[in-house]
């Protein structure tokens, strides 16, 4: 069936296009140009906006506002983002990034999304034209979502309180085994005071690991002190398998993972917080 | 179905076309214009092969649909060479024999060129991650990243 393409400068008369069988929206197209290359014949139309502030990152007063156009390649330049440049280039290769958006990888389906993991963490707002919601509430009911996602937006983290981790075989760019992203706040006893862990791969889509924040809350980041949070860490997960790795390795690997982030045992990252 | 107009640059030549609505640029390119540099080994983003240059950043031609490419500027590699004297890229490429059957080849001189551009003297490690993107069942690597390492050298040498 022969495809359409339709752009809208708003985007609320996209919001109205959306409406209509068959249509979906278009970002950077890595994953819906990728499904009808493959043959997915359930699309007839794309849709897309070129609303300007859906190309914007807007950083003030430490909150953030990504437009859901903005590319993987702009947050991983972007001199005020700097903690999040590591969860921007973690997606795909160099072509990839300067393509895919911060809209798509929200509805990225495991073993992909390894942004949205970050943005979990950083327990971000998604908006679209008419409302805000929580990631978490987002990602839950993203499957019925039509609307037009606008932006995301959160605070940025304190210097250091943001952690990243994709963990993949092939390097520099590979498909997750698994990503990990966690807000962590201490108090000056070096107690851990705020936890924030999001996991990627771990189910079909990212999820929070509320046990292990719990279970964190209160103890030092030592091989004792996250003991209890690594044993926590697989309760509710229910990760994919795929040629990559099964659902078994994953929920193997993944205590391992969380405590070199927690203990700041992962080259490259900054870890005194 | 109604076709529609696309108008860009390649390689510094205007170019405008009617082609169906949802048309890849990979398609567009080879089959309505005649550039068949790009080559199409996956369409699924994967390869690498398709890479061309779009207002200065490498983008994957089979996931980009033609239209979204009007007022642009492209480049691809059949666009490097200038009065029949090859690129440093291209002639680092035969020199160092970083081309065995050549399908991985224009993509992973568009790729080349754009970290060149941005970054004219790289490490080996900033080739490396720059070529992640594409890939190549023949060399097994190295002759491509030497290549690019030596065209990087003769830039620099010519600017100097
Ligand atoms: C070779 C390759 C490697 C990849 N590697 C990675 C990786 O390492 N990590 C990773 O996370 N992902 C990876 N991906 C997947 C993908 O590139 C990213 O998830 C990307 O962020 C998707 O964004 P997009 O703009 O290209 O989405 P699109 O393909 O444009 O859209 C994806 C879905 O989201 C919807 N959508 C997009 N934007 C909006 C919006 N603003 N409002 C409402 N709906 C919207 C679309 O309708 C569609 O259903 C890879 C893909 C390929 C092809
Ligand atoms: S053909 Fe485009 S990436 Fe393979
Ligand atoms: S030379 Fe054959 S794929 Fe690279």
């Amino acid at each position: 069936m022969a495809l359409a393409l339709q752009t809208f400068s708003t985007v609320k008369d996209a919001n109205t296009a959306l409406k209509a069988a068959g249509t979906r929206y278009l970002g950077g197209g890595t994953l819906v140009v990728r499904a009808t290359n493959e043959g997915d014949v359930s699309l007839s139309s794309f849709v897309r906006s070129t609303e300007p502030s859906l190309s914007t990152i807007a950083v003030s007063g430490g909150k953030v506002r990504l437009g859901a156009s903005v590319t993987m390649a702009a947050i991983a330049r972007h001199p005020d983002l700097a903690p999040l440049a590591n969860a921007a280039r973690a997606v795909g290769g160099p072509a990839i990034r300067n393509m895919a958006t911060v809209g798509g990888n929200l509805f990225a389906p495991a073993p992909y999304g390894d942004f949205t993991v970050a943005l979990l963490a950083l327990d971000a707002t998604v908006s679209t034209d008419d409302s805000e919601m929580p990631i978490e509430e987002f990602l839950t009911n993203r499957d019925g979502s039509r609307a037009v996602v606008t932006s995301v937006a959160f605070a940025l983290p304190p210097h250091n309180g943001f952690r990243f981790l994709k963990v993949s075989r092939v390097k520099p760019k590979g498909i997750s085994v698994l990503s990990i992203a966690a807000v962590l706040e201490q108090a000056a006893d070096g107690t851990v005071s705020l936890a924030r862990i999001a996991l990627g791969c771990m189910a079909d889509r990212p999820m929070r690991a509320r046990a292990a924040e719990k279970a964190l809350l209160g103890s030092t980041l030592t091989k004792d002190g996250i003991a209890p949070a690594l044993a926590a860490v697989g309760e509710g997960t229910s990760p994919i398998t795929d040629p990559i790795a099964s659902a078994w390795y994953r929920n193997e690997v993944l205590q391992v993972h969380l405590g070199r982030l927690l203990l700041g045992q992962i080259a490259g990252m900054e870890t005194k917080a | 179905m109604a076709k529609v107009p696309v108008q860009f640059t390649l390689n510094g030549t205007e170019k405008a076309e009617f082609i169906d609505s949802g048309t890849t640029l990979l398609h567009a390119l080879r089959d309505k214009i005649g550039d068949t540099s790009p080559k199409g080994g996956c369409h699924q983003g994967t390869c690498g092969a398709c890479s061309v240059i779009i207002d200065g950043e490498l983008r994957l031609s089979c996931l980009t649909l033609a239209e979204t490419c009007n007022g642009t500027a492209i480049t691809t590699t059949s666009g490097l060479s200038e009065g029949g004297v090859l690129h440093p890229l291209q002639r680092a490429f035969l020199d160092a024999f970083a081309t065995q059957c050549g399908f991985c080849t224009p993509g992973m001189i568009m790729a080349a060129k754009v970290l060149l551009d941005h970054t004219p003297t790289p490490s080996r490690d900033e080739v490396v991650e720059a070529l992640s993107g594409n890939i190549c069942r023949c060399t097994g690597y190295e002759p491509i990243i030497q290549a690019v390492l030596t065209a990087a050298r003769s830039n620099s040498q010519h600017a100097a």
